[in-house]
């Protein structure tokens, strides 16, 4: 006969303030096989916690159900507290009567009924719970990391420093991501460049990162601590072993006026390329689809010119298969695309401001190469149309962001600040011109952020504006900006020679691709989900699965190596152990029943389901039956629904604890 | 101020078999952002929707549920890899079956809620709830329940008594 302990939370006043906890205990108590029940404030604190092992002692409980919030909160608090009072974890349950109760509903005495029967079902439920074993799984000490901009450099260096292998996958040809595209960075102006590049180079040379560039990852396989990742590394062209990086071929290539996607396009690479001088690792990439020899298969320059024999024109891609024990998600942003229709938008991008069809409106990214010291221009603000210097130069902010009619509604956060840092760069490369910034709000919160923003309209003169651009076309060789001051109440128009959009933060393309392959949740702009928003801020809620960077939301440059450093951390915290807990939540196979028609192993996602032979004394072959690989089972628990027989149950969430619940009802 | 509250003769009961991964955390991302929903929803939890058995809906509805509702990852972000999609075979097939027993097919209603789509999620249960209650109890499993218990079930005190004496 069971002795269940039942506990019911009020949390705070969160639950008690629409249901009657004390009603819901006394009708709970008198269910049969419920020999204890209570309320009490906050079951999750110290004291909670005391009260619910003190019952178990004392009242000889042998189940439990804590009526409190969601299990994705406090399941593993309650189940630790269950254990250190002697009983097996799994023989506790949760009632969820705060996100799924009292926080969605008014009505007392609704909430009170409704919660009065979900406790009741963990009762039914919990009474069927059996005890299970924790299992051990071994944890594969080395990491891999998606994505080389800072985020993804930031977590691989310290992962590496720490003294773990660390798989860092790029799959542009160069690692350094949009950090080595900017000109200066906010709010110290210092250059870009000469603070990434460095740590560009500590990847290269550190003994415990292996540099994948160029490749993407085609498939993941495992859980947390046994992921197998295949990774495609794409043909470079270019043997990386001989070549010695002098750049003769490049210098020789005929192809010399190929956009480079690097300088936004504004500035020309050649076929036989490296994005940017800098470029980690140095060795250069053939572009296959603008290349002459693989065109027209004539040409083959750079083969002839390279002194090492290092191009290949006959490389072919590779799949690599890597086997890693966690992996930190850092694959970053992209800028809204002017021109697209975003994601959940009826409307076209901001074709109304010109962009793509007036050449000296730009967007932020472009104005960042422009004042690039290493840029297309080298360092100086030039219109792309006629490379003149623009002597009236206006920005508009907002561009994508908080724009609901567009498809997003969220802010970008860092437009703001750079916005104030191109009006300075700008003043401090063109002194007689003059910086407009067309502006909905400052946002400008962070340490010394708000003083930087001042000192752009303070010192260096930018005037701003506050009001929405209406209308912008081209007179001439002068861009006509048409908006209004709301401040003051007027219409404004401005001259300029150039503009330059201030464009939303979006996540990769591919984002939501390459989450599929993880398994990991991502949101309606494709931003990746964390586990939880205020206190698992860099896991997400697949385990061993780890966040950094804008790819997660936007962010700027301190936030992200913070966050790429925490995500680090978590990965050193799982690798601290050999052997990792795992949750007993895996199928069994009940091998009296099963007729061997091996449909649960089609289903099976994860290849856990194996042939096992049955034989008698004497060694003859009785049948085959399944038998699941409790190392594999990942616990969907797709096997038993599917098994014709009911001879695969899954531990946790067997058909009687399901009926018994439905049949509390 | 919420406007006040309607009073209705039929409540209906609404048995949700859920993901814990998408709609369960949806359903409590509905909680933490305190929208409002119908109180008719019971909430059960499953791995992923893959776990669940047809045996379960027919159950449900034995058990006196007036509508069933079945919710899992959207297609292609089941954390499991493709349990969602074992799942939406199994209930496309089994609809028409349903149908064919005479179940009236609105009382039964499959969606995708994710993590992220608390919103959704009031209004899946929200419109369901609505659609359920201007439809009326169901009764056809319920009667089925009580011949079952008549013909056969030993868990009747009357028959336990007899049992016993044998």
């Amino acid at each position: 006969m069971s002795r269940i302990g039942v506990f019911i939370c009020h949390c705070g006043e969160n639950i008690s303030r629409t249901v009657d906890v004390e009603r819901v205990a006394q009708q709970v108590g008198k269910m049969p096989g419920v020999a204890f029940s209570t309320d009490y404030k906050y079951m999750c604190s110290d004291p909670g916690q005391n009260l619910l092992k003190k019952a178990i002692q004392e009242q000889n409980l042998t189940h439990v159900v804590v009526a409190a919030c969601s299990p994705r909160m406090h399941e593993k608090t309650f189940r630790k507290a269950v254990e250190a009072a002697g009983l097996n974890p799994f023989l506790c349950e949760m009632a969820n009567i705060r996100e799924h109760c009292s926080w969605v509903h008014e009505n007392r005495e609704e909430a009170t009924v409704k919660a009065t029967e979900i406790v009741g079902m963990m009762v039914e439920r919990v009474k069927k719970n059996r005890v299970l074993p924790t299992i051990t799984v071994p944890v594969t000490k080395r990491s891999l990391v998606i994505g080389g901009g800072i985020a993804g450099i930031q977590a691989a260096l310290d992962i590496a420093d720490c003294g773990h292998e660390v798989i860092l996958v790029e799959r542009e040809p160069s690692i350094g991501g949009h950090m080595a595209q900017l000109s200066e960075t906010f709010p110290t102006l210092d250059c870009s460049q000469c603070i990434m590049t460095p740590k560009m180079v500590d990847v290269a040379n550190h003994p415990n990162i292996k540099l994948y560039t160029y490749s993407e990852i085609e498939l993941v396989e495992g859980y947390i601590g046994n992921f197998q990742v295949t990774i495609k590394k794409r043909a470079r062209s270019v043997d990386e072993d001989k070549c010695t990086g002098c750049g003769v071929c490049m210098t020789k290539c005929p192809q010399k006026k190929i956009p480079n996607k690097f300088d936004q396009n504004i500035g020309m690479r050649t076929a036989i390329y490296i994005p940017f001088p800098q470029a980690v690792p140095n060795t250069p990439v053939i572009d296959r689809e603008n290349c002459t020899m693989f065109k027209t298969g004539k040409c083959g320059v750079c083969q002839k010119v390279c002194g090492p024999g290092a191009v290949d024109f006959e490389q072919q891609d590779q799949l690599i298969i890597e086997a890693v024990g966690a992996i930190v998600v850092a694959t970053g942003f992209d800028l809204y695309t002017i021109d697209e229709k975003p994601k959940g938008s009826l409307i076209k991008g901001y074709g109304e401001f010109g962009h793509g069809k007036i050449p000296d409106v730009i967007d932020g990214m472009t104005f960042e190469r422009l004042a690039s010291a290493s840029g297309p221009t080298g360092g100086k603000i030039l219109r792309p149309s006629d490379g003149k210097e623009p002597k009236q130069i206006v920005f508009i902010q907002c561009i994508g962001s908080r724009a609901r009619e567009k498809g997003i509604s969220y802010c970008s956060k860092v437009c703001c600040m750079y916005t104030a840092k191109h009006t300075m760069l700008y003043h401090h490369k063109v002194h007689d011109g003059q910086a407009y910034v067309f502006f909905m709000d400052a946002r400008t919160p962070g340490k010394s952020y708000d003083e930087f923003w001042r000192r752009s309209i303070e010192e260096e003169e930018a005037v701003y504006i506050r009001g929405m651009v209406s209308r912008l076309y081209q007179k001439g060789d002068k861009i006509i900006v048409r908006g209004s001051d709301i401040a003051v109440g007027v219409q404004v128009e401005i001259e300029a020679d150039m503009v330059v959009l201030a464009t939303a933060i979006q996540p990769q393309k591919g984002a939501d691709t390459l989450a599929q392959k993880l398994g990991i949740s991502y949101d309606k702009y494709n931003f990746y989900s964390e586990a939880h928003a205020k206190l698992r801020p860099v896991e997400c809620a697949t385990a061993g699965i780890y966040l950094a960077g804008a790819c997660q939301g936007p962010k700027d440059i301190p936030e992200t190596v913070s966050q790429a450093s925490a995500a680090a951390a978590k990965v050193m915290t799982l690798f601290s152990k050999d052997l990792l807990e795992r949750e007993p939540i895996v199928a069994r196979v009940k091998e009296s029943g099963c007729v061997g028609c091996f449909a649960c192993k089609k289903v099976c996602a994860y290849g856990a389901v194996e042939e096992k032979e049955i034989r008698d004394r004497q060694g003859n072959l009785i049948k085959t039956v399944a038998f699941v690989n409790p190392g594999v089972c990942a616990g969907c628990g797709t096997c038993q629904a599917t098994c014709p027989s009911k001879s695969v149950e899954l531990d946790g969430y067997t058909d009687e604890q399901i009926v018994a619940m439905i049949e509390s009802l | 101020m919420h406007p006040e509250k309607q009073t209705h003769d039929f409540e209906p009961k609404i048995i949700a078999f859920v993901c814990t991964w998408c709609t369960y955390a949806g359903a409590d991302l509905a909680g933490t952002s305190r929208m409002q929903y119908p109180a008719n929803v019971r909430v059960l939890k499953f791995p992923c929707t893959g776990r669940i058995d047809p045996v379960f809906i027919l159950k449900a509805f034995q058990q006196g549920a007036d509508g069933v509702l079945v919710s899992g990852c959207h297609p292609g972000d089941c954390h499991y890899i493709a349990g969602n999609f074992h799942a939406r075979r199994r209930f496309a097939a089994f609809r028409k079956l349903l149908e064919f027993v005479g179940v009236d097919l609105n009382r039964l209603q499959f969606s995708w809620v994710s993590a992220a789509e608390g919103g959704k999620w009031v209004e899946v249960v929200t419109d369901l709830t609505e659609k359920v209650r201007a439809m009326g109890p169901m009764t056809e499993f319920k009667e089925l329940a009580m011949e079952e218990q008549w013909s056969g079930a030993i868990n009747t005190p009357e028959l336990k008594e007899a049992y016993s004496q044998i």
